[in-house]
């Protein structure tokens, strides 16, 4: 059963060859072989069986929603009522919010079944997973190396196929980067197409709910769900979201895809490799590459430092230990109480960023910093789009190497810092970015990335489609997990 | 040495909306402590603010009444600090662009001139909640049921020189808000707060002296008062040689003294910077003419209108008290034949004793002004005396009948008709043959005796006065 694609589990529960009762059935047992990975935070067993039961109900008296029956799961930074959410931290270690993400409403509204809330870095800040109060994730393609992050759970989840698809967030590339890592597709839809009610805020202005998946098919029918307008999120963008799995099967041709010859410096030559080979199947299918500049480059991670941490330095001002979540057990005064609460409650990686971005917005270094990326984030989105008019798509590799090992990676190495410099800009200028597999280094991983315009998704997931029909990276499962 | 005051006022109004500026929940003032609180209210994780779009209605028909600049384009900002009862550990607030900036509002002085006050901006922020730290001894309880209430903080330049001076501005513009709809200005509730920003020095120096910050003023008496304490206490310092501290302070009306509260030294750093969750404020040439379209006369304008229609300006001024008052009044004159004179002398009489004995306004009127207006036309038409008409204003408290059904009912409608009041002197007159011979002989007393019988005869609801010039007719013939 986990072999088939979204669309085939969908095709043979509508059908009744498949019950999703068998189905929770068979991925649960998954789970539970998987347990290495820590790729959950949260399972709900008993719930998941129960809303099987209903929608096997559901599928033999007709009309169930598209999605009925099928299991997934949700980052741990959604809102879920009826499981805990605790953005892999201590502070919200046994916090229950009292109302749904729209994400978690809408998928359950197609019939989907939550099978519970994936392992993830604190607060979504990093690109190991080993930042998790609840410990680090594994990559099922070698469990001595990490999933990618900050949505290293679902990444490994969807990679071992415990899960037919998941959820994830990215605000600098926390989908991309673990769909790399973890060999499976991941999307970071245009900033405003997925409602951001109930998504346990990082950087509100970079911060996007993504999807986890095995092929851009899957992603397509899974972004259809849960994509268009919340008049809860103020930031979402209310126009009608286009049938993204009609647009699936149309020819690519004509097809400009721009290449930077940036996004091959500092670069494994196996992945340099391997994105040279991915762009010839385009060529093969017709395209047309162009060479592209992008001078601002350099400018890419230090706007995006500044501009993430200063908005998660107020955004995570709200964990002081008064309302919910995380309290000291032992403060003699208010002072005390907050500080002790927020000391205790945060990790060392949330906290190396609210330093940084409270550092950045105070009086004396306000302009200097803060509006000075505010300034060069705008030309950095300009030339992205400016771009992005003369070509249909950019591509390049996801990140310049392939998964880290675990314990290797130190916040300050370089190579660290740098895994997400192709990710990020995307973020910056709310476009949309995709992740592929195109081949393996040393049987790791390697991810394409496809950016395209505003709104561009269906274009993206064409592409990808495209070049899955030609390919089989995507199909590929890790061996211990087949 | 002569010393001059200089004062800024920021006024925190509380816009008169229904829900929150940024969530659904009611802005009632007086529920169950956080039973007017939702997650977005209390800071949950992942919820989002949504802009109530009545509060920037409300916000631009302010900045439109006091001529100012409405800027097409403002946003909020994040001001950042810890307090127990600022549940997100920022306020959203609009810091770098106001929604209104530049106007002015003319008050009046004491020897009639009028001055200009500046209004340097007025910007839309949220409230916070409320600490409440004496309800249990040993940790301090949260309400948030103000927190998220839409606010709009009026700041004038430092232009004003004196207590007085304050005063009427702030009851100038405390009337401009409660006319506009914009703020409904109880001050116990604490819909219309007041810091006052003051520093002296010496005259005709143009360098403005260290100024102190005064928090939280609830009533006009006591911000009076405070400034008074508060001059006096820089004028003490500086005449001694002393340094005035920067610093906020908060006056006690127990002691008639000002504490310090914090020192500005140790103010926070608010780190203000856009609120990445809503959009920017921009408003359409169509939106901003429709607001212009709807908004409700200024008191400046309802002032020309009641003194033309030859009210006096202490009856304007008593009209003026609250935007209910003129409501009141100008409903009962549209549907009433009475003239100007009778109405608003009922008004400030019979009707405010009784609103008065009540202790309830004209919002909540215990007559109608319908009612009124009927009282007041049989009272025109000579039905019923003056007598008899407060006789029917005392049961039309109580009553659910009309006005004509109690006239009905108790058999008023006849009493007034001269006629039947003259046929029933003449009887009276008739049986006291020997009464009528002493008076005619000159025993005057004896009109009480005949008014006694008469007011009996007619159940007490014949008018004396008529009484008393048609008995005394009858008792000459």
């Amino acid at each position: 059963m986990h072999t088939l694609s979204l669309r085939g589990l969908i095709q043979a529960l509508q059908t009744k060859k498949l019950s999703s009762t068998e189905l929770v059935d068979h991925y649960f047992k998954r789970i539970h072989k998987a347990q290495a990975l820590n790729a959950f935070i949260h399972l709900d067993e008993e719930r998941a069986r129960e809303l099987a039961k209903e929608a096997d109900k559901q599928l033999q008296r007709g009309n169930a929603p598209h999605l009925t029956g099928i299991p997934m799961a949700h980052k741990d930074n959604f809102c879920t009522k009826d499981m805990p959410t605790t953005c892999a931290s201590n502070m919200l270690a046994h916090f229950t919010p009292p109302y749904n993400a729209t994400v978690v409403n809408r998928f359950a509204d197609h019939g989907c079944i939550s099978v519970g809330k994936t392992n993830m870095d604190e607060f979504a800040m990093g690109s190991t997973n080993e930042s998790s109060y609840f410990g680090a994730v594994k990559n099922p393609w070698n469990m001595d190396h990490v999933p990618g992050g900050s949505s290293g759970g679902s990444a490994s989840a969807v990679a071992a196929r415990l899960v037919p698809f998941a959820t994830g967030t990215d605000t600098g590339g926390s989908v991309r980067q673990p769909a790399a890592f973890s060999g499976i597709c991941g999307l970071k839809p245009t900033y405003g197409l997925i409602s951001r009610f109930g998504q346990i805020a990082y950087a509100s202005s970079l911060d996007q709910a993504g999807l986890f998946a095995n092929s851009a098919d899957d992603l397509a029918i899974a972004l259809q769900a849960v994509a268009g307008f919340d008049p809860h999120d103020s930031t979402s963008i209310n126009q009608p979201v286009p049938s993204l799995t009609e647009q699936l099967n149309h020819p690519i041709k004509p097809l400009r895809i721009g290449v930077a010859p940036d996004f091959f410096s500092q670069v494994d030559t196996e992945i340099q490799q391997a994105i040279m080979d991915a762009l010839k199947v385009f060529e093969q299918a017709g395209a047309e590459i162009v060479d592209i500049n992008l001078k601002l480059r350099p400018y890419w991670l230090p706007c995006y430092a500044v501009i993430a941490n200063a908005e998660a330095s107020s955004n995570l001002s709200r964990y002081d230990g008064i309302r919910f979540g995380y309290r000291t057990s032992h403060a003699e005064n208010l002072r005390e109480l907050i500080t002790k609460s927020r000391s205790e409650g945060f990790g060392m990686q949330v906290k190396r960023r609210i330093l940084t971005g409270t550092h950045v917005l105070s009086s004396e270094h306000f302009d200097t910093h803060y509006v000075h990326a505010q300034k060069v984030r705008r030309m950095i989105a300009d030339e992205l789009k400016q771009t992005l008019s003369t070509v249909d798509v950019l591509i390049g590799p996801t990140t310049p190497s392939c998964a880290f090992k675990l314990n290797e990676s130190h916040c300050d190495s370089p190579k660290y810092q740098l895994s997400d410099q192709f990710t990020v800009p995307v973020n910056l200028a709310g476009l949309p970015g995709l992740s592929i597999p195109v081949g393996f280094n040393h049987a790791l991983p390697i991810g394409m990335q496809l950016i395209g315009n505003h709104f561009s998704e269906a274009r993206l997931l064409q592409l990808a489609h495209a070049y899955q029909q030609c390919t089989n990276w995507h199909s590929m499962i890790p061996g211990e997990w087949k | 040495m002569t010393w001059e005051t200089v004062i800024g006022l920021e006024v925190h109004a509380q816009l008169s909306t229904a829900s929150k500026l940024f969530s659904g929940s009611s802005t009632r003032y007086g529920a169950a402590p956080n039973s007017q609180t939702n997650y977005i209210d209390a800071g949950l994780p992942g919820t989002l603010p949504v802009l109530n779009y009545k509060a920037i209605i409300l916000a631009i028909r302010f900045g439109l009444a006091i001529h100012a600049n409405i800027n097409d384009l403002s946003y909020f900002e994040r001001k950042n600090y810890f307090y127990p009862d600022l549940p997100k550990g920022y306020q959203i607030s609009q810091f770098r662009h106001p929604i209104v900036s530049q106007g002015y509002l003319d008050i009046n002085c004491h020897d009639q001139s009028t001055k200009r006050i500046i209004i340097d901006r007025a910007h839309l922020e949220e409230d916070a909640g409320k600490s409440i730290h004496d309800t249990h001894d040993k940790y301090t309880g949260i309400d948030l049921n103000r927190a998220g209430t839409p606010l709009l903080e009026i700041v004038t330049t430092p232009c004003l020189s004196s207590a007085t001076e304050a005063i009427s501005y702030l009851k100038t513009l405390h009337q401009l808000l409660r006319f506009l709809g914009v703020c409904d200005g109880n001050m116990q509730e604490g819909s219309f707060r007041c810091d006052v920003n003051l520093s002296i020095k010496p005259q005709g120096v143009k360098q403005l002296g260290t100024r102190t910050e005064l928090k939280n003023l609830n009533s006009f008496r006591f911000i009076e008062k405070a400034i008074a304490y508060e001059v006096q206490r820089h004028q003490d310092l500086l005449e001694s040689g002393e340094q005035v501290i920067q610093q906020t302070r908060l006056y006690s009306p127990d002691t008639n003294t000002t504490q310090p509260m914090r020192d500005k030294e140790n103010e926070n750093d608010y780190r203000y910077f856009a609120d990445p969750d809503l959009l920017p404020i921009k408003l359409s040439r169509d939106e901003l003419n429709h607001i212009q379209q709807t908004m409700p006369p200024l008191p400046s304008t309802i002032k020309e209108r009641l003194l033309n229609d030859g009210l006096s300006i202490d009856e304007v001024e008593f009209l003026l008290t609250s935007p209910e008052h003129v409501h009141f009044y100008e409903t009962v004159k549209q549907q009433s034949q009475a003239s100007t004179k009778v109405i608003i002398n009922w008004l400030k009489g019979v009707y405010a004793a009784a609103l008065n004995e009540l202790n309830v306004g004209f919002d909540k009127p215990p007559i109608s002004a319908e009612q009124l207006a009927s009282l007041l036309d049989r009272l025109t038409d000579n039905t019923i005396s003056t007598k008899i008409a407060k006789q029917i204003f005392g049961k039309l408290i109580t009553s659910t009948m009309s006005v004509d059904e109690i006239i009905a009912a108790e058999g008023y409608k006849a009493m007034n008709d001269g006629t039947e009041l003259e046929s029933i002197i003449h009887t009276i007159i008739t049986q006291h043959p020997d009464q009528t011979a002493e008076y005619r002989a000159g025993k005057e007393k004896l009109l009480a005796f005949f008014v006694g019988k008469i007011m009996k005869e007619t159940k007490g609801q014949a008018d004396p006065e008529q009484v008393n010039i048609l008995l005394k007719k009858h008792l000459r013939a």
